[in-house]
């Protein structure tokens, strides 16, 4: 699996209530919860990002709420990928219940500049900047983890797993 | 090398004698909690992935407290959407707008959770209940539909980080204050990851509801969980609210942990988090003057009677300063009463106050108290984000009941000492 597109690049402790506001929590549809993707820090995001753009962050991305809201509205903004140099525990979780690819890697992060191109595989969790002609390394997912991804996330993997068993 | 008192529970809910940080483990879980914002997502999963029945109607909890009553139509359908799943399903402990309040001060009123207990709810304060020595933690709306379903959900142990109490707080300063003294000195991602474990002789002098604070708070600080050791008050708590089987578990006495706090409480005194992290904290001295145009005091932090007593005592046959909106909400139907009958909420309207029904309401700039661009608040809630209880250019300033209740009075944030 591999993802390529252009960074957008944010600080420390992007917290949930930002990249999906609570006063948009009325509705669930991911559709509309994309629509104000980061608009708190970053009112142009949902206009500029186009498919596989990656985002770029620095500590603690994803602190605050358990809103699932928040990988959701990102992955459907068509985000190909989040890089972070950490996550805040939740979010992890969440995004790999629901299937959104995440890695962590200080390095690359310090590499990145918003715009840049990045070429990311993450079977070798090897990070490209394909504007620098830079090489990074992320840990891969565990195996447990690459399973809930592979079914496309917990749900179903919990469904292939009574089906079998 | 022992456990500590989050690994053993862990342990013991995966049916093993032993389990190390870093291990991944699939666990049985005594409660799935979730609210009216992260429920809907997670019966639409359940739906969507074919399943039809949940795994113990007895041991799942759904509390719509963020939008109700419902704020707007498109609250009222997601409301409607879990009541029906609810009824659907024969949820037990569904707790309807008459008899529900915010999820973390009902669940321990209604004494469903207790020491030793391994819960996952899908809102990420479900950390208060390690107040009572659960392991508790917040997960996402799928891993609450996965958790309904089969009962069971994974976990990757964590190390932890011990903090031993000592001596008696001074007066007016309370959990929320020794708490935000403890994420101001590690930040907010301090123990991400990790388990925070409270223990030392300070605990006698830290009531259920200061430790309900400051357990809320862990995930300030990153934490998976916060949790104390169970003690002689936290049994007459569960004495007093649960009849279900409970069980003790303490840290080994060689168990690892990566760092260990001394924390001096008779040292700490009335803290304020600034905006826009609640690790950026200041003492009550080194606050300067912060004018302010409302004040919050209520929610899953310091929502409950406690908080309520403390908050009456300052405003009690004062005024609030005018041009300064407070607003109060109790956490549950119950700690309302209670409040009613003991006069504070006479109290509080008598000064100036206004008191809402039990939601979540302002804390999370919901309804019932939004800010404007530019507005300052103090309030003891938990998150001071961006935007967090309203416009992206208002400001929230996280304090005690007792340092918002002395604000109130002069309409900017003040010692509680000095009103
Ligand atoms: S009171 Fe605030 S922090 Fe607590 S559950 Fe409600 S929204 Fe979350």
């Amino acid at each position: 699996m591999k993802a390529k597109g252009r960074v957008f690049r944010y600080n420390d402790n992007v917290d949930t209530d930002v990249i999906i506001p609570a006063r948009y929590l009325n509705t669930s549809d991911p559709k509309e919860l994309a629509k104000h993707c980061m608009e708190d820090i970053d009112k142009d995001f949902a206009q500029n990002v186009k498919a596989g753009d990656i985002i770029v962050a620095g500590k603690n991305f994803g602190c605050g709420s358990s809103r699932e809201h928040a990988p959701l509205a990102i992955k459907a903004s068509s985000v190909s990928c989040v890089i972070a140099s950490t996550f805040a525990r939740i979010f992890y979780r969440n995004s790999i219940n629901i299937g959104l690819p995440i890695l962590e890697c200080d390095e690359a992060v310090q590499g990145s500049e918003a715009g840049d191109e990045l070429e990311v595989d993450f079977d070798t969790g090897i990070i490209r900047n394909l504007t620098k002609g830079t090489t990074f390394k992320a840990q891969p997912f565990p195996e447990f983890m690459k399973k809930i991804m592979a079914s496309d996330g917990l749900i179903n993997y919990i469904k292939n797993k009574n089906q079998s068993g | 090398m022992g456990m500590t008192m989050s690994q053993k529970i862990l342990a013991a809910h995966a049916g093993l004698d032993k389990v190390v940080p870093g291990q991944l483990i699939e666990a049985d879980l005594d409660l799935v909690l979730g609210n009216d914002i992260t429920t809907p997502v997670a019966v639409k999963e359940f739906k969507k992935a074919g399943l039809d029945k949940v795994f113990d109607r007895k041991k799942i909890a759904i509390v719509p407290d963020h939008f109700t009553p419902n704020k707007d139509i498109k609250a009222a359908e997601q409301c409607k959407y879990i009541r029906e799943f609810a009824r659907d399903m024969d949820i037990e402990n569904y707790f309807e707008v008459g008899e529900m309040g915010i999820e973390h001060c009902l669940i321990p009123e209604k004494g469903l959770a207790v020491p030793g207990d391994l819960i996952i709810g899908a809102d990420s304060h479900t950390c208060t209940y390690g107040a009572l020595g659960a392991f508790s933690t917040g997960v996402g709306s799928t891993d609450m539909a996965a958790g309904m379903a089969t009962g069971k959900a994974w976990f990757k142990v964590p190390s932890a980080i011990k903090f031993v109490l000592k001596n008696k707080p001074q007066e007016w300063v309370s959990g929320k204050d020794i708490i935000l003294h403890i994420i101001g000195m590690i930040s907010v991602d301090g123990a991400l990851y990790r388990s925070m474990e409270f223990m030392g002789d300070g605990l006698a002098y830290l009531t259920m509801d200061d430790r309900f604070t400051m357990a809320n708070m862990a995930i300030e600080a990153g934490a998976k969980n916060g949790i104390f050791m169970v003690d002689d008050i936290t049994l007459e708590y569960v004495k007093e609210h649960s009849s279900k089987e409970y069980k003790v578990y303490e840290p080994d006495s060689d168990a690892e942990y990566d760092e260990v706090y001394e924390i001096d409480l008779s040292k700490i005194e009335p803290t304020v988090a600034f905006p826009h992290l609640p690790d950026n904290t200041r003492t009550i001295d080194n606050v300067g003057d912060i004018e302010i145009d409302q004040v919050v005091i209520g929610s899953c932090t310091n929502g409950r009677l406690g908080d309520l007593r403390v908050a009456a005592k300052i405003l009690k046959g004062r005024k609030v300063k005018k041009g300064v909106r407070v607003i109060v909400f109790p956490g549950t139907q119950n700690i309302y009463l209670q409040a009613l009958k003991e006069g504070i909420i006479a109290d509080f309207i008598e000064a100036g106050a206004v008191v809402s029904t039990p939601t979540c309401g302002p804390c999370l700039g919901g309804h019932m108290g939004v800010l404007a661009k530019g507005e300052r608040a103090v309030s003891t809630t938990n998150r001071n984000f961006v935007g967090r209880m309203g416009h992206p250019e208002s400001e929230i300033y996280l304090a005690s009941p007792a340092v918002a209740a002395a604000s109130a009075i002069t309409g900017k944030i003040t010692d509680p000492r000095k009103v």
